[in-house]
């Protein structure tokens, strides 16, 4: 049915992608972001791993057919200018590639809403999330406002403070709101990233697992410091935790009589605009 | 004609000059925009260790001599040795020093967005001196402005000067006579780097939200401490 | 005539006097008018209604002077219609109102190519800033309006990078057409373009704009009154690509020569049918969206300010709405010279005709469907993401065909690697890399890390840069001989492609890694760990930049000095703008040719079925 060109380039292409797609599957994983902070983060990076692993026998088809058609069929240096074969068509070729790339792509559509839907993996799903993983969450509220993130722990008094910090291997209800531009809370080696609007409330999950330090920084552009608007960010075990709430209370306590009420929203009243 | 590769010769080079007049013209207007030249804080030394003392001030206007482009532009202005008033907001500090920092505030309350930073932190004992006041707190509709170095958590909010005061400042610069708060307060510089300041009040009259125009723009309400 | 006299006129002189005399109209006319009642504005001195009014009767000033209202004005005084204007009489046509396409289609191509060269600069600017971490050649605020300007013109331009300068030229010649079906509308289309390019530009006088290309809201009300350098600019642009997309609709669907039936089109025709669907229907959407970006700092409208009940979500969702179709606007037209491209230097028919046409129809209709993924973080509702995740992969299907056609026309052929051909065969390079990209980023759970960052970013410029960029060469090696009349020097465009593939590569493909790495866009300053990478990747930028200008110093050379007349079908195409003689004459054609088949008979027994006539010229 191939012709002897065609026999050759899908051999060489079934043998590479023998080759090429287990060593993907294995090494790929060192390399891709955002490593094992989280169990989100872990999952991003199997999720990216699979798609490079149906991803690789792709590339291998390509590189194996330009490399050959490149050089095999390349017209020779200063002979004069020669037709090639009239070949408009082929049926066969055409319902090979449309539904072997339609199941590909298919295939990887299902995967993805089958990992976004265990618990959102990380991203802001708005105020009504339906990847709603079970079990016990701490709620801590980010506060986005230009430029700077604060953190508000609405289960222990609703104290509000500059740092954030996270107990390990705990379920955390990251609660994403700005108080003016558009924002977005990106903890990268937790793998979660939520835009802060205002007036809405950005819900994300995250479960931590052991001690990190961890960057945060605005992935949404926000006015002139959008680029300096980060921190860093600390999983402590759990007792740690209970400790250093307990510090920013007392750290606070001047300041507490003044904040609003914890709530999921605010609108920063009053409205300023001149002094 | 011989003539008329000598034309197309001539007109490319006139090309090219005007090409890079005009890209020498651009680039020196986005280099020169909207910035800070640098004011280097004199330094002392106590006892082998380094202090500076930094006087700054906050006006409500910035007024035509110090800023012909924007005279109604809130702004900060820094104090130099012979007693003159820079708008300058990049200021270069030591590293691994300790700084005094008095505030005189000739502006009015504009209120905090956000009341966390009615108290202030970051700096020693986490408190300030409001006219010989030693205070923790201040109620967040009073802020006028802030100053804030978000990467050393410091955060000042910077106490106003009444409604109903007598002889308040229009126009920068502004006399020691006129009506105006002194904020004192210490901080401790660590290693080299550039760090930035702002404001977190939104105090800029005129703009949505009161966070445009001087708010982001270094000269004004923002700025860097050059800690070498 | 004198010079004096040839100065006087409707022409591009007077244009500009006219532009900065309305400049003032608008601008104290909106003064005198609502300056005083708008006690909003007061405080900072500065009334915006004036800059907007100023820009908008400059602009207005800028069409009269060229000439743009003589027509209308003279049918409504009873004088007999017209499609010509100024088509002959030496070089001055270029630089006015001139209704002979082919006249349009160099100027679009000298006009674009002058702001993609700004747009490069800002790059360059850009890759300066980013050398050291935290080091400040430019202020911070000035640094993105120096992003901003760069996306903004290069987005604004490149959309009819293609179109305008290369379908304006071939289109009613590859049809057997003598002209589009609205000639004026088709100069106007360019003039727009040059009216805002300068405005955009010019907002560095009134303080930038902090926003990047994509305006959002409500951080764009914050702005200094540059920013409505860049909504007018965007607007202007719009109509310009919603009045090209009508004209070339208008054109194709209504003037075909005889026999030219909808199988026989090249398939560069049906990428411009497809196009210019994309720009009819999705840029009046960014026309509305932008004046009431206008309107909310103008008149004091709240459409998306959220602290006044407006909302920021209406204004992604607009922008957003348009600005997929958008980027399928640039990359279609690569699509369609790929293809159009490879049959000449295979020697072989275009393989698979019609499921090249599906794929091209297929991105257009699917390209509507999948504008929220740029979202799916930004907390819409959760419902949508799996929705959009599967749209977008969707939409890769489509994409797809084109490469199947293109690699099955390369297959077995007679493969030359002339400078068009290189070109062609890197889109397949890049754009292969960028689609892949393309998927990591349509799947959801991956884009919570990669929305954002530098991922993204090397993601679409491998899409429009090595798609678009490099088919626009392509497409210029191509064609200028057949425009101009003479040849480019072969060896030097050979190195232009080297130097310009590999440090292209070079450039963005460490971009993929730093984005991994966690750098945002748009972002001065970045951590240490990922500062070689940023130093390798500007160092790059700087080297494509010279292989920019080395293009640029062979375009000059040798089409002002060297000027080596071109044969009239240099490449062996079959295709019919080949069988006229370059530069193609003003009629086009003596007659208008009959058709009898499509131009990819390569390794077909027969006559040739494109017969045109007698070409004109020839006797």
């Amino acid at each position: 049915m191939l012709s002897s060109d065609g026999r050759k380039v899908v051999t060489a292409w079934i043998v590479l992608s023998v080759i090429a797609t287990p060593l993907v599957a294995v090494f790929a994983p060192r390399f891709y972001a955002p490593g094992n902070g989280s169990v989100q983060a872990t999952e991003q990076v199997f999720d990216n791993t699979v798609m490079t692993a149906i991803l690789t026998p792709v590339i291998c088809l390509l590189v194996v057919f330009f490399a050959y058609v490149l050089v095999v069929h390349r017209a020779p240096r200063g002979q004069e200018l020669r037709d090639g074969p009239a070949l408009r068509s082929d049926a066969t070729v055409q319902a090979v590639w449309v539904t072997l790339s339609s199941v590909t792509v298919l295939f990887l559509a299902g995967f993805g809403t089958y990992e976004l839907l265990q618990n959102g993996s990380g991203g802001g799903q708005g105020p009504s999330p339906i990847a709603n993983p079970s079990g016990t969450k701490i709620p801590v509220q980010v506060i986005a406002q230009q430029w700077q993130f604060t953190y508000r722990y609405p289960t222990y008094g609703g104290v509000e403070t500059p740092q954030l910090v996270l107990p390990a291997d705990t379920y955390v209800e990251l609660h994403v709101t700005s108080l003016d531009a558009i924002h977005s809370f990106w903890a990268y080696e937790l793998g979660v990233k939520a835009d802060a609007n205002p007036g809405v409330d950005n819900i994300a999950y995250v479960k931590t697992k052991g001690p990190l330090t961890f960057h945060v920084r605005c992935a949404e552009l926000c006015g002139l410091w959008h680029g300096y608007m980060f921190n860093n960010g600390r999983v402590v075990p759990q007792a740690q935790f209970a400790a250093w709430v307990k510090s920013q209370q007392h750290a606070f306590a001047p300041v507490a009589k003044y904040l609003p009420k914890y709530a999921t929203t605010y609108y920063p009243d009053p409205q300023r605009r001149a002094g | 004609m011989r003539s008329a590769t000598g034309f197309k010769v001539l007109g490319v080079a006139v090309g090219l000059a005007a090409a890079g007049v005009l890209i020498g013209l651009y680039v020196s207007k986005l280099t020169t925009e909207a910035g800070s030249p640098s004011y280097t804080v004199p330094v002392s030394s106590q006892g082998g260790h380094k202090v500076v003392d930094l006087t700054i001030q906050t006006v409500a206007a910035v007024g035509p001599q110090l800023s012909p482009a924007h005279p109604d532009y809130v702004s900060y202005l820094v104090r130099d040795t012979h007693g003159k008033w820079l708008r300058r907001t990049v200021w270069k500090l030591p590293a691994n020093a300790t700084v005094h920092v008095t505030i005189y505030n000739f502006d009015g309350a504009s209120g905090l967005r956000n009341p966390l930073y009615a108290r202030p932190q970051g700096v020693d004992g986490d408190v300030m001196t409001v006219d010989g006041k030693t205070l923790s707190v201040i109620p967040p509709d009073d802020a006028s402005h802030t100053f804030a170095v978000p990467a050393y958590g410091l955060v000042i909010p910077v106490a106003p000067v009444g409604d109903n005061a007598k002889n308040q400042c229009g126009y920068a610069p502004c006399a020691m006579s006129m009506a105006h708060r002194t904020i004192t307060f210490t901080f401790h510089t660590g290693k080299p780097g550039h760090y930035r300041w702002q404001c977190f009040v939104p105090c800029a009259a005129g703009w949505i939200d009161g966070f445009g125009g001087p708010m982001q723009t270094i000269g004004y309400m923002d700025g860097f401490l050059n800690v070498v | 005539m004198t010079v004096a006299r040839r100065l006087v006129g409707f022409n591009l002189l007077t244009a500009c006097l006219l532009g900065i005399g309305g400049w003032y109209v608008g601008w104290f006319a909106a003064h005198a008018v609502v300056g005083p009642s708008i006690d909003y504005f007061a405080d900072v001195d500065f009334n915006e209604l004036s800059l907007v009014m100023g820009y908008l009767c400059g602009v207005l000033g800028f069409l009269v002077g060229l000439g743009f209202l003589n027509y209308p004005f003279a049918r409504l005084r009873g004088y007999p219609p017209s499609l010509r204007e100024k088509e002959t009489g030496g070089i001055g046509r270029y630089f006015g109102l001139c209704t002979d396409h082919k006249v349009v289609g160099m100027q679009y191509l000298v006009g674009i190519g002058f702001f993609f060269f700004i747009g490069g600069l800002n790059a360059m600017l850009i890759r300066t800033e980013l050398l050291r971490p935290s080091a400040q050649v430019f202020p911070a605020g000035t640094y993105l309006t120096i992003v901003g300007l760069h996306g903004t013109m290069m987005m604004g331009m490149m959309t009819s990078g293609i179109l305008g300068p290369f379908a304006n030229y071939l289109i009613p010649i590859l049809i057997g057409a003598r002209r589009m079906a609205f000639p004026r509308i088709e100069a106007l289309t360019f003039w727009l373009l040059m009216a805002a390019g300068v405005i955009l530009e010019t907002t560095i006088f009134f303080g930038g704009f902090p926003t990047g290309w994509t305006g959002y809201q409500p951080l764009g009300t914050q702005a200094n009154p540059g920013i409505e350098n860049y909504y007018l600019f965007f607007a202007l642009v719009g109509i310009s690509m919603t009045l090209l997309g009508m004209n070339m609709l208008a054109t194709v669907v209504t003037m075909r020569a005889p026999g030219l039936t909808w199988t026989r089109l090249p398939i560069f025709v049906w990428g411009v049918i497809s196009t210019s669907v994309l720009m009819v229907l999705a840029a009046p959407v960014l026309i509305a969206t932008l004046s009431m970006a206008i309107l909310d700092r103008v008149a004091q409208t709240n459409f998306f300010v959220p602290a006044q009940g407006g909302s920021q979500y209406l204004y992604e969702n607009l922008f957003w709405f348009f600005g997929h179709p958008e980027v399928y606007i640039l990359a279609l037209p690569g699509f369609a010279i790929v293809l159009e491209i490879l049959p000449v230097f295979a020697r072989k028919p275009l393989w698979g005709y019609r499921l090249a046409v599906g794929g091209l129809l297929g991105v257009t209709l699917l390209s509507f469907f999948v504008w929220q993924h740029h979202l799916f973080v930004s907390g819409i509702n959760a419902d949508l993401r799996p929705f959009y995740m599967l749209s977008t992969e969707l939409i890769s299907i489509p994409t797809g065909l084109t490469f199947i056609c293109g690699m099955m026309t390369l297959w077995r052929g007679n493969i030359r690697y002339s400078v068009p051909m290189l070109f062609c065969l890197a889109w397949f390079f890049n754009f292969f890399i960028g689609g892949l990209t393309g998927v990591f980023l349509s799947d959801t759970p991956s884009d919570t890390t990669t929305h954002g960052s530098f991922f993204s970013m090397a993601h679409f410029h491998y899409t429009i840069m090595g798609g678009l960029v490099f088919t626009f060469f392509a497409a210029i090696y191509y064609w200028v001989p057949k425009m101009t009349g003479y040849q480019i020097n072969e060896r030097l465009a050979k190195i232009h492609f080297w130097t310009m593939f590999v440090f292209f590569n070079s450039t963005f493909f460490p971009l993929f890694i730093a984005g991994f790495m966690g750098q945002p866009r748009r972002v001065v300053t970045y951590a240490n760990g990922v500062h070689f990478i940023n130093v390798w990747v500007s160092v790059s930028a700087f080297l494509l930049g010279g292989s920019m200008l080395l293009f640029l110093y062979n375009f000059v050379k040798s089409l002002v000095f060297d000027r080596v007349p071109a044969p009239a079908d240099p490449w062996g195409s079959k295709s019919i703008e080949w069988q006229l003689p370059s530069p193609v004459p003003v009629q086009n054609f003596d007659r208008i040719p009959v058709f009898s088949g499509d131009p990819y008979g390569y390794g077909e027994t027969g006559p040739t079925p494109v017969p045109a006539g007698a070409p004109a010229g020839m006797t």
